[in-house]
């Protein structure tokens, strides 16, 4: 038998926080150590996997490193795990953000021991959502992952840490509520729960009780809240703001990206022909969170809740490539969840960094910054100009495969007025970037941060990763393209395209 | 007459008595526990013997058979439990602690012959039986708390009585016949007009769910809860939401099943009674768990709650065509895991209140770093009793719920998630002070041996069904065989 390449990688993490959590006696350093190897070992694997997944088109829409093993018989479900060219690039980029969540926050020295094991309970969570192809699994994994985040979030955050906590997890077991109806109306009317098959039989053979369109909008409503969609948003940037740094850089890096995955691999997939008679709607909301989430981004002064709501409109971006049902803007799409996780991930940690070091973070406050941590300042700015898409950065080629493919999709009448609406957004957003950079970097050198300490040898090192990987995606996006487009081209299929 | 078939619960009734006995000679009292134990190990073993049978036994008043097998081991399991976290709470009394063992095993007797049932008759005496052993044990303390518990469960659940035989007797009355196998028959000969002429029938069947809803704490029958819950010593209050409520259910599905499972109208009609109330429990426990600060009335409310989504199950048995044994063995398998489940819950409460003395929400503050792990348990608990994976309570509703989704119920879905995420509301504040809250004290929680044994044994429980179901589903899916016909 052959070795279970995505069966170690979801839970290689869960076993260290297992160590952590039972393993009496640990060293803060060793718990540290041992939640960096292990996330390091699930990267590793990852990459491994990338490196020889087979990319050639023929093999478009084909499940590789697939396992099977039957679960629970009576109910025909089954433990089912495999990679495409969907879910390989988020796979990946869980992985990446697992192990350099771990390095962002080796200086946590409050109850460690709790907060590595729920970090690492987290990334398995989050990993088997990505990896998993039976409904139940699926389902299983999208509901684990809220009782680390309340408790990473409600211990460790700041603020108003413990409302948010709460606030995040009632939003997302309402949301999830719905996706459970619609999971279960779904493997009521097909008795299957493997998303593959249910997408390749379609759902015409079946004699359909409940409304097609009610199960689409169950499930949509589900992923909706975590994307999130305008107006199921409004508990991200609470959560984003209290959350500690390195959580934060997970919610905004992977977290949301399971939102946008679960509308490809199930919405669009499973509902093709619903998917396009209610894409005029889902566009205009994805112009709305654009827009709207751009313009409030402008009026916030509090670094973290800026950085937040800028997540919201880029998330818009996401919403418009997938529901503009093109080729091309599907890649976009999932090259730009991709790009958002790696940027804003980015934008996180040096916000943090800067939190941590300067011990503030109103933008009113702060200002020439720039003189005293150089370095911080120089990332931080390159961070910035990816998320408001330079060229040669992966935000410049996501967001460009976005608007080209929508401007250019057939599917939806109309759609270029809104995709130069949307475009607008980037306008807005080069506002925001450059007026925060100004505001925190720039302007008069403040006498009360003199001597305040620059990026020390670790944060060195992983800025230099996370700009590493934003530039080589921005420079040769095929790397990714070439992946996600055997996993886009089967769904181009079922709608017809 | 087959005694053989009825070795369970003979040897179970031989070793409460020798309990009570060995009280009188005895002066460690601990042996009681292992001797409790052991009656209850090899009352199990002999219900394992006889697996597969399938018999009525004593002119069709018994039924020996698969259904009748899950729930006694479900009995069985949850009387061990609860003895095994009531020692130290039993070794503070001075006298009687015999009786106390002695009267937990009775009615665990008591619930196994409500499984086992067939006969309306024997169907009270079982109920009476499991009734006035738990009666005494609510009053055990003998503070004013407990007693005003004790006589507030004993006069609501003497007219609950009143009523389920009144309506027994309007069934009896209307057919003829006591047992369910031949009222079954007397009601398909009966042509529909007839039935719905004279309403006696239906009106029997109303009262009996209204007898039978007290046992199992559903809307509008639940007024005792939240006192009786709150008076009784905290194990009793355990056995009384699981074990009590189990067995209710068990009467409610072979009664239900064998006597009114056919002709399809009348079942349609006594499923949608149960979806109605099914739904308005819910609602109604869920809302009423928030604002409480003592968490023993709090887990009163939610196990309302709990039988509104078990009534979900009942509902769909009414509402499914007969051959849809998923919809019926969910049921079941929810009644194993929500009885781990609470029991892991006040398992952990009780190791708790030992030390406390307390059962105030906000004392329970900073428990985690007074006790980590009995924290960790009720939080596993907790996320169970929301449904919430990797723990029991997500397959249990997975299961209960995709079977009502199948058979149109998915109204009654769409209210139950939605009132699952009610009920994390409450679960999760008790999650936060524990997890949040600074400590009162800076003292340690002890906790015995057989408290930790029992708390590990349904942890270890609520994780496995959570994680691989497939086998309790299986015992689960022999056990509802006997609904086919």
């Amino acid at each position: 038998m052959s070795f279970n390449y995505l069966t170690t990688i979801i839970f290689l993490p869960v076993v260290g926080a297992i160590l952590i959590a039972f393993v009496p006696g640990l060293s803060q350093r060793a718990i540290k150590c041992i939640a960096a190897v292990f996330t390091f070992a699930a990267l590793a694997l990852s990459v491994f996997i990338f490196a020889s997944f087979d990319r050639s088109l023929a093999l478009a829409g084909v499940i590789q490193f697939e396992e099977k093993v039957s679960w629970i018989p009576s109910i025909n479900a089954y433990y089912h795990v495999g990679v495409d060219g969907l879910s390989l690039p988020l796979v990946i980029l869980m992985t990446f953000l697992g192990f350099l969540v771990i390095l962002i926050s080796w200086k946590i020295d409050l109850r460690p021991r709790e907060y590595f094991a729920w970090l690492l309970l987290l990334e398995t969570s989050i990993l088997g959502v990505f990896c998993s192809l039976d409904l139940l699994l699926f389902f299983l994994f999208w509901e684990i992952e809220v009782i680390p985040m309340y408790f990473l979030i409600s211990i460790w955050g700041t603020g108003r840490r413990e409302y948010s906590a709460i606030k995040y997890v009632v939003y997302t077991l309402f949301g999830s509520a719905f996706m459970l109806a619609g999971i279960l109306s779904l493997y009521f009317t097909t008795g299957s729960l493997s998303m593959m098959e249910i997408a390749q039989g379609g759902l015409a053979p079946f004699r359909i009780v409940i409304p097609v369109a009610a199960i689409f909008f169950f499930l949509l409503t589900g992923f909706a809240v975590k994307l999130p969609v305008f107006p199921l948003h409004t508990w991200l940037p609470d959560a984003h703001t209290d959350a500690p740094t390195a959580v934060s850089v997970v919610l905004a890096g992977a977290l949301l990206k399971m939102g946008g995955y679960g509308m490809i691999r199930l919405c669009v997939t499973i509902f093709p022909e619903v998917a396009k008679a209610y894409a005029p709607f889902l566009i205009a909301l994805a112009v709305v969170n654009v827009l709207y989430g751009a313009a409030v981004t402008l009026r916030q002064t509090d670094l973290k809740r800026l950085i937040a709501y800028s997540s919201i409109s880029h998330m818009g971006y996401v919403l418009l490539g997938i529901f503009a049902l093109g080729q091309v803007s599907l890649v976009g799409a999932t090259l730009q969840m991709f790009s958002h996780g790696v940027i804003t991930g980015l934008l996180f940690a040096m916000a943090g960094l800067v939190m941590h070091n300067v011990e503030e973070r109103d933008l009113r406050k702060l200002g020439g910054l720039a003189q005293q941590i150089p370095i911080i300042a120089v990332i931080f700015s390159v961070a910035g100009l990816a998320s408001l898409g330079l060229p040669t950065t992966s935000g410049f080629a996501a967001e460009f495969l976005v608007f080209v493919g929508s401007f250019s999709s057939t599917i939806v009448s109309g759609i270029q007025v809104y995709t130069i609406l949307a475009v607008l957004g980037v306008v807005v957003t080069a506002g925001y970037i450059l007026w925060m950079l100004q505001r925190v970097f720039y302007g008069p050198v403040l006498e009360q941060y003199n001597g305040v300490h620059d990026a020390g040898i670790l944060e060195r090192v992983y800025m230099f990763v996370f700009v590493a990987v934003i530039m080589l995606v921005g420079i040769y996006p095929a790397i990714l393209t070439d992946v996600i487009k055997t996993g886009v081209m089967p769904i181009i299929h079922l709608l017809g395209g | 007459m087959n005694l053989e078939l009825l070795t369970p619960e003979l040897s179970l009734a031989g070793f409460a008595i020798v309990v009570i006995l060995l009280d009188l000679i005895i002066q460690r009292k601990g042996w009681l526990v292992v001797v409790s134990i052991i009656g209850i190990v090899i009352s199990a073993g002999f219900t394992l013997a006889m697996r597969g049978n399938s018999q009525a036994i004593f002119n069709n008043m018994l039924a020996v058979d698969n259904f009748a097998l899950f729930f006694k081991l479900l009995f069985l399991g949850i009387a061990a439990l609860v003895i095994l976290s009531s020692v130290d709470y039993v070794s503070k009394f001075a006298r009687f602690q015999g009786e106390y063992y002695a009267l937990v095993l009775l009615s665990a007797l008591g619930m196994m012959l409500m499984a086992a049932t067939a006969e309306l008759i024997s169907i009270y005496i079982a109920l009476e039986l499991t009734s006035i052993s738990l009666y005494v044990l609510v009053g055990f303390l003998k503070d004013p708390k407990s007693s005003e518990a004790s006589l507030k469960y004993l006069l609501l659940g003497a007219v609950a009585s009143a009523v389920l035989l009144f309506g027994m007797a309007l069934v009896f009355g209307f057919t003829g016949k006591t047992k369910l196998g031949e009222i079954a028959q007397t009601i398909q000969t009966m042509p529909p007009q007839v039935v719905l002429a004279s309403p006696g029938l239906i009106l029997g069947i109303v009262l009996m769910i209204a007898g039978f809803g007290f046992k199992i704490a559903s809307v509008p029958f639940h007024m005792w809860v939240p006192d009786v819950y709150e008076g009784s010593p905290t194990p009793i209050t355990a056995y009384l939401s699981v074990g009590s409520k189990a067995a209710g259910f068990a009467i409610i599905l072979r009664v239900f099943f064998s006597a009114f499972g056919l002709p399809q109208w009348l079942s349609l009609n006594w499923g949608l009674i149960f979806a109605v109330l099914s739904a308005i429990g819910m609602t109604l426990g869920n809302l009423t768990a928030l604002p409480q600060t003592n968490i023993k009335r709090m887990l009163g409310y939610s196990s309302i709650a709990q039988a509104g989504y078990l009534m979900v199950g009942l509902a769909t048995v009414g509402l499914s065509p007969a051959a849809d044994i998923v919809g019926r063995s969910g049921i079941l398998f929810f009644l194993a895991s929500y009885s781990l489940t609470n029991l892991g819950a006040f398992i952990a409460i009780i190791a708790i209140s030992n030390k406390l003395n307390s059962d105030l929400i906000s004392d329970y503050s900073g428990m985690g770093k007074r006790a980590p792990l009995l924290a960790l348990a009720l939080t596993l608990c907790f996320i169970s009793l929301i449904g919430m994976p990797p723990a029991a309570g997500f397959m249990a509703k997975f299961y209960i719920f995709s079977a009502a989704v199948r058979n149109n119920l998915l109204w009654l879905v769409v209210i139950a998630v939605l009132n699952s995420v009610i009920s994390a509301y409450y679960y999760l504040r008790v999650v936060k002070v524990m997890w949040l809250g600074e400590p009162v004290s800076v003292e340690k929680v002890p906790s015995s041996g057989a408290l930790r044994l029992a708390l590990s044994l349904s942890c270890l429980g609520v994780l496995l069904l959570g994680i691989i179901p497939g086998f309790v589903m299986k015992l689960a899916e022999l056990a509802a065989r006997m609904f086919t016909f």
